[in-house]
């Protein structure tokens, strides 16, 4: 369910490469089909689209989506922290959906439409998700925050979308927006610097503008 | 983390045939907790066999007037899925306590199934465990045990089964449906499906090799309220210390199941008959024969406790 694109209809950098989305989901394909002996390293070709551009890698099969990010195709917004799915640095927007890109397998991954933060917004042309963190000093050392903006931004899709949550008091209703709601969503993305209570106040304000 | 070898499955009965002919190979699908028992050297799987183009990510209404769950429909859209919120809202209940909102978004039915426990001595290749390595004995046993299981524990193992969903699906009368590499398929009883430790803990459910999971079945919907309560350390995004699922009738008959306690869901439906009678006379039968270590012993009075609350939840 393309939940972001819902969101984000008017920005057109997520737009672009949103027709290749399909291409690659439906046919299963043996990569490798013998087995090499255990312990030897296996190389393989992946295609991933990123921010709209298609990069093809030669990678380890062992390469996380995360490490393809950071170490091959440069983008080092996303962040390594634990590397166990537990902090939230590294999520990205894959298909519309927030996902710890430090477990999941890059080559798991082809044929999906993968947004990091260096594809919501740039220097000169914000967010609306990175502006309201600066407004209202969402961070302060700023390691989790490309993590917090993408799972921000991924968090008010998934509201809009009726997706419950374990806050939420009568599963049969639609979703409300509250305090408590984005408190629970954001329980995956981890601050150190403790500045959650104004990462509420910024997600608060962009689903207000939203309307 | 050990290389592999990767292949993306074709079709059920080919990713069956794949991993029964390979003993160290592994299904993938959401990856969320394989991935991390990867990098740990837990797991060690010499070729992954990717469930992911297979399909199998739908909701459907069976002819018996249930639902049939693909086994590779995600946390996310089975937990929000209407007919799940309407009609089995404890499962729903359940899933949305579990985890984060970014690993349910890939973590799948059948993966959920399959999680290993987080039992602390599991996670430390440092120290024995009998279900990472078995026959090296059991650390939890005289160890830091305030996780660990009170009932259905062994001599050889105390861990618990950490999945929030497998205690909806047990308190509903799920059916696990799986395919075997000869094409044969199987249905097992939510019930029957995960094995308590006895002398073979590593072995923690009864598939046999090769044996996939194409779906799980939900029989039709049997009214009640619908309640999941999840004692933990945080208010969110921990494991449980215990957790109660329930479908409480009006007249006060019901069914609970307990997670948080055992190697797997634990449900009792003898006691399920004290239940008018309130949560103390239930939560005995319920914990009939439990063993707690000092450390968990808690767990006892924490179950008795949280049911009481759920019971006059539903009462309200």
């Amino acid at each position: 369910m393309p939940i972001l694109h819902e969101l984000e209809l008017n920005r057109r950098d997520l737009m672009v490469g949103g027709c290749t989305l399909a291409a690659l989901t439906a046919v299963p394909t043996v990569v490798q089909a013998q087995p090499s002996p255990a312990g030897a390293l296996a190389l393989t070709k992946v295609s991933l689209t990123v921010n709209g551009q298609s990069h093809d890698l030669e990678i380890d099969t062992r390469t996380t989506l995360l490490d393809a990010l950071r170490e091959h195709l440069h983008l080092t917004g996303s962040k390594k922290g634990c590397d166990h799915g537990q902090c939230g640095a590294c999520t990205v927007i894959i298909d519309g959906r927030r996902v710890n890109s430090c477990l999941t397998l890059a080559i798991m991954n082809e044929g999906m439409e993968i947004t990091t933060i260096e594809g919501l917004g740039t220097p000169g042309n914000l967010h609306p998700m990175q502006e309201a963190f600066i407004k209202h000093d969402g961070y302060q050392c700023g390691y989790c925050t490309p993590g917090q903006i993408c799972s921000g931004v991924a968090v008010l899709g998934e509201i809009k979308a009726g997706i419950p949550s374990h806050v939420t008091s009568d599963l049969t209703q639609p979703v409300t927006l509250s305090d408590a709601e984005i408190r629970e969503r954001m329980s995956g993305n981890i601050c150190r610097c403790g500045a959650y209570s104004n990462i509420v106040e910024a997600m608060t304000e962009v689903a207000g503008r939203q309307g | 983390m050990r290389a592999f070898t990767y292949e993306r499955a074709a079709s059920p009965v080919q990713a069956a045939a794949a991993a029964a002919a390979n003993p160290d190979a592994k299904f993938i699908a959401g990856g969320t907790n394989l991935l991390d028992l990867m990098k740990l050297e837990i797991e060690t799987p010499t070729h992954l066999i990717d469930v992911n183009g297979l399909g199998l990510d739908t909701i459907e209404a069976t002819s018996e007037g249930g639902l049939r769950v693909g086994a590779l429909v995600r946390n996310t859209d089975l937990a929000a899925d209407e007919r799940v919120r309407r009609n089995y809202g404890v499962l729903s209940r359940a899933i949305l306590a579990g985890a984060s909102g970014q690993l349910r978004n890939r973590a799948t039915t059948a993966g959920n199934l399959l999680q290993r426990t987080r039992c602390p001595y599991f996670y430390d290749t440092a120290q024995p465990c009998n279900k990472r390595q078995p026959g090296s004995g059991c650390s939890a046993i005289g160890g830091f045990s305030r996780q660990l299981g009170i009932v259905g524990t062994s001599e050889a193992c105390i861990a618990t089964n950490p999945s929030d969903m497998a205690v909806g699906l047990r308190v509903l009368d799920a059916t696990v449906e799986t395919m075997k590499p000869d094409a044969t398929t199987r249905r097992i009883a939510i019930a029957e499906f995960h094995r308590l430790p006895g002398d073979t803990p590593h072995i923690e459910t009864v598939l046999e090799r090769g044996e996939f999971i194409t779906a799980v079945t939900l029989p039709s919907p049997v009214g009640g309220k619908h309640l999941y309560r999840k004692v933990r350390d945080r208010a969110s995004y921990a494991f449980a210390l215990v957790s109660v699922a329930a479908v409480i009738q009006q007249d006060g008959t019901g069914r609970v199941a307990i997670g948080g306690v055992a190697h797997k869901p634990w449900r009792v439906e003898a006691a399920e008959a004290e239940l008018p009678r309130g949560a103390k006379a239930a939560s005995e039968r319920l914990l009939d024969g439990a063993k707690p270590s000092h450390e968990n012993a808690f767990k006892v009075t924490l179950v008795e406790r949280t049911l009481g609350s759920v019971l006059e939840e539903a009462r309200s």
